[in-house]
């Protein structure tokens, strides 16, 4: 990498006397204006307006709200929710990725896991929770399960059925990246397989292992349309609550109570995903 | 009328907005009166809400764009009265006293009474007690949630009633919803028209000209509305103060408003929504009584929620509603 780096530069000057160059940042902007209509842009009104009251004053009491009740239940059902359902997904995407690294690297079956994970990790929302109320709920074709309406444990079945496929995808390039001569260079020094995994295989892996956690987690806190198409009546998590401070049509909406309830979990993206490019850094050092 | 129309013409067209196609009969009412007067309708954003109405004559307002007559649901109505022009169609006396302004700002449409629609596996319902009955295992859900949807709080507000309460308290109506959720019977799903097809939300607590089996595409469908438990829920109409066709807002009123048999009352009664002048037309005879007779029979008298029961309704439901349900 470095030494072609080197040529690179040294030859462009040349090149760049020759033919008229736009400058480097254009080719960024197209990105950079959608970056900051689509996520910027919405992200500062969101945070400028729940520091106001509806009125348009300065307002610092609503900051409180989502420790107290009944906010707080939303944040802790969110955050119980992402938990259960990035921990079973991490572990169960683990343990299939490994599997699935294991075998033939050019096989069908490989090939084929890798094409599911790649549309299940996609399949979510409405079509997702339909699927299962109509093979499990309460009139369900299948069985009729009477914990699919117990909060957390119904709807984490159905947010962990996104989940493993999404750990494959991200986790399986670092199983990859474990070099066969580790392996061998542990066994020809006489190390058990247990030996191999405390001592080499898992401080090699958990960084990734966790970052693709908190990956999990962030992707299992931004999940709306699922939940409102499993459990219409309750707000449990805090996407929830949104939706409903925002379109109330019978008199109840309050917009500022959405805006305070977004910059908190804005406040939750923004620390699972600093731990994430952390660990990731971690990983990269590594796994190459 | 006949000024009107030539003024109308001269305009050549009329801007609608949030009029599905497929909503009390909508798309036909759009394509008659396109025919009998030559006048293009542009139909915006035929799935927006009433907010949404109210927020295009705002956004709009001063362009060719913007919309001329407005569907509007009441309580957005009652609040935004400042944008709308008066005007009194020529059927104006056949329109009951409770259910226009004075002014003529507003003048309600078309609606309906609250219903219970069933799958006719259960057999025949004839009240809500029925409802809390072993068979009925999961089956029963709402049109949304009631601190969110308006058909939803009026489906709490006729369990209310049906269980002795009144217009202002909903607070029987919870318990029993509350009632329902412990017997397993009350299914939290939002009912929608494919769940009814695919058989989750068998018992939907909706508006009749929802639940009618026409509607709702499922043949074996059928629909009560409780007798003592009438609770109505009516649109509006309105004209945009500032019209960019004043004269073909006014003239699609008329038309909206006509008893004729091809007019906007009977096209609106062959869509399953109760036109608000069908006491009126079944008196003259004017009404399609063909049409009339495939709507749920009525028993009592009709009740309509004032804003301020409505507000006192949805207070109650924030403070009360999940708990009773979880």
């Amino acid at each position: 990498m470095a030494a072609t780096t080197a040529s690179d530069t040294g030859a462009r000057p040349v090149r760049a006397g020759r033919r008229p160059r736009l400058p480097a940042w254009l080719g960024t902007t197209p990105f950079l204006v959608y970056i900051g209509i689509f996520l910027l842009l919405p992200t500062g009104i969101v945070v400028v307006n729940a520091f106001r009251s509806p009125s348009g004053a300065l307002n610092l009491s609503s900051l409180t709200t989502p420790f107290e009740s009944p906010d707080r239940s939303y944040f802790t059902g969110s955050l119980e929710l992402c938990l259960i359902s990035s921990v079973f997904g991490a572990v169960l995407g683990a343990i299939l990725a490994y599997a699935i690294a294991s075998g033939d690297p050019d096989g069908t079956v490989r090939r084929l896991y890798i094409a599911v994970s790649g549309v299940l990790a996609q399949f979510g929302g409405v079509t997702l929770a339909f699927a299962f109320v109509v093979l499990i709920g309460p009139v369900g074709l299948l069985i009729h399960a009477s914990w699919f309406y117990t909060f957390p444990w119904g709807i984490a079945v159905i947010y962990t059925y996104f989940q493993v496929p999404l750990m494959v995808l991200v986790f399986l390039p670092a199983i990859d990246g474990l070099k066969a001569q580790w392996r061998e260079a542990s066994d020809s020094l006489g190390a058990s397989s247990w030996q191999y995994w405390r001592y080499v295989g898992a401080p090699l892996l958990a960084p990734a292992f966790f970052g693709a956690a908190l990956l999990l987690f962030a992707n299992a806190l931004s999940a709306f349309a699922t939940i409102v198409a499993w459990e219409n009546q309750i707000a449990y998590i805090v996407p929830q609550q949104i939706y409903l401070a925002i379109n109330s049509e019978v008199g109840l909406s309050n917009v500022n109570q959405a805006d305070v309830l977004a910059l908190g979990m804005i406040v939750m993206v923004a620390i699972i995903m600093t731990g994430y490019a952390f660990l990731q850094r971690r990983a990269a050092r590594w796994l190459r | 009328m006949a000024k009107l129309v030539a003024a109308a013409k001269k305009e050549g067209t009329l801007n609608v907005i949030a009029l599905p196609p497929t909503w009390a009969n909508y798309g036909t009412i759009i394509s008659t009166f396109e025919k009998k007067y030559g006048i293009k309708v542009n139909s915006a954003n035929p799935d927006g809400s009433s907010q949404d109405e109210v927020n295009a004559v705002k956004q709009e307002n001063g362009t060719a764009a913007a919309p001329d007559v407005l569907d509007i649901g009441m309580a957005v109505a009652l609040v935004n009265t400042n944008l709308f022009a008066p005007y009194k169609v020529s059927t104006w006396s056949d329109i009951p006293t409770a259910q226009k302004s004075s002014a003529g700002l507003w003048y309600q449409d078309y609606g309906g009474y609250m219903s219970v629609g069933y799958s006719a596996k259960f057999g025949t319902i004839t009240s809500m007690s029925q409802l809390l009955g072993p068979k009925f295992k999961g089956a029963v859900a709402l049109n949304g949630n009631p601190t969110e949807a308006n058909a939803a709080l009026n489906g709490v507000m006729m369990a209310s009633l049906a269980n002795g309460g009144s217009a202002s308290s909903i607070a029987k109506g919870v318990s029993f919803f509350s009632e329902l959720k412990s017997k397993g019977n009350f299914d939290s799903v939002q009912a929608t028209g494919a769940t009814i097809k695919a058989g989750t939300t068998p018992v939907v607590l909706n508006w009749d000209y929802l639940n009618l089996p026409s509607y709702v595409g499922v043949s074996n469908w059928k629909v009560f509305i409780p007798s003592g438990a009438v609770l109505g829920g009516y649109y509006a109409q309105a004209i945009n103060k500032n019209a960019p066709h004043p004269a073909a807002a006014r003239l699609w009123e008329e038309f909206l408003y006509s008893q004729a048999a091809s007019g906007g009352q009977n096209l609106w009664l062959a869509g399953g929504a109760r036109p608000v002048e069908q006491q009126a037309m079944t008196s003259n005879g004017t009404i399609n009584s063909a049409d009339a007779s495939k709507l749920p029979a009525v028993s009592g008298t009709p009740v309509f929620l004032s804003q301020s029961q409505a507000t006192n309704a949805a207070n109650y439901l924030a403070a009360n509603w999940a708990k009773a349900v979880s």
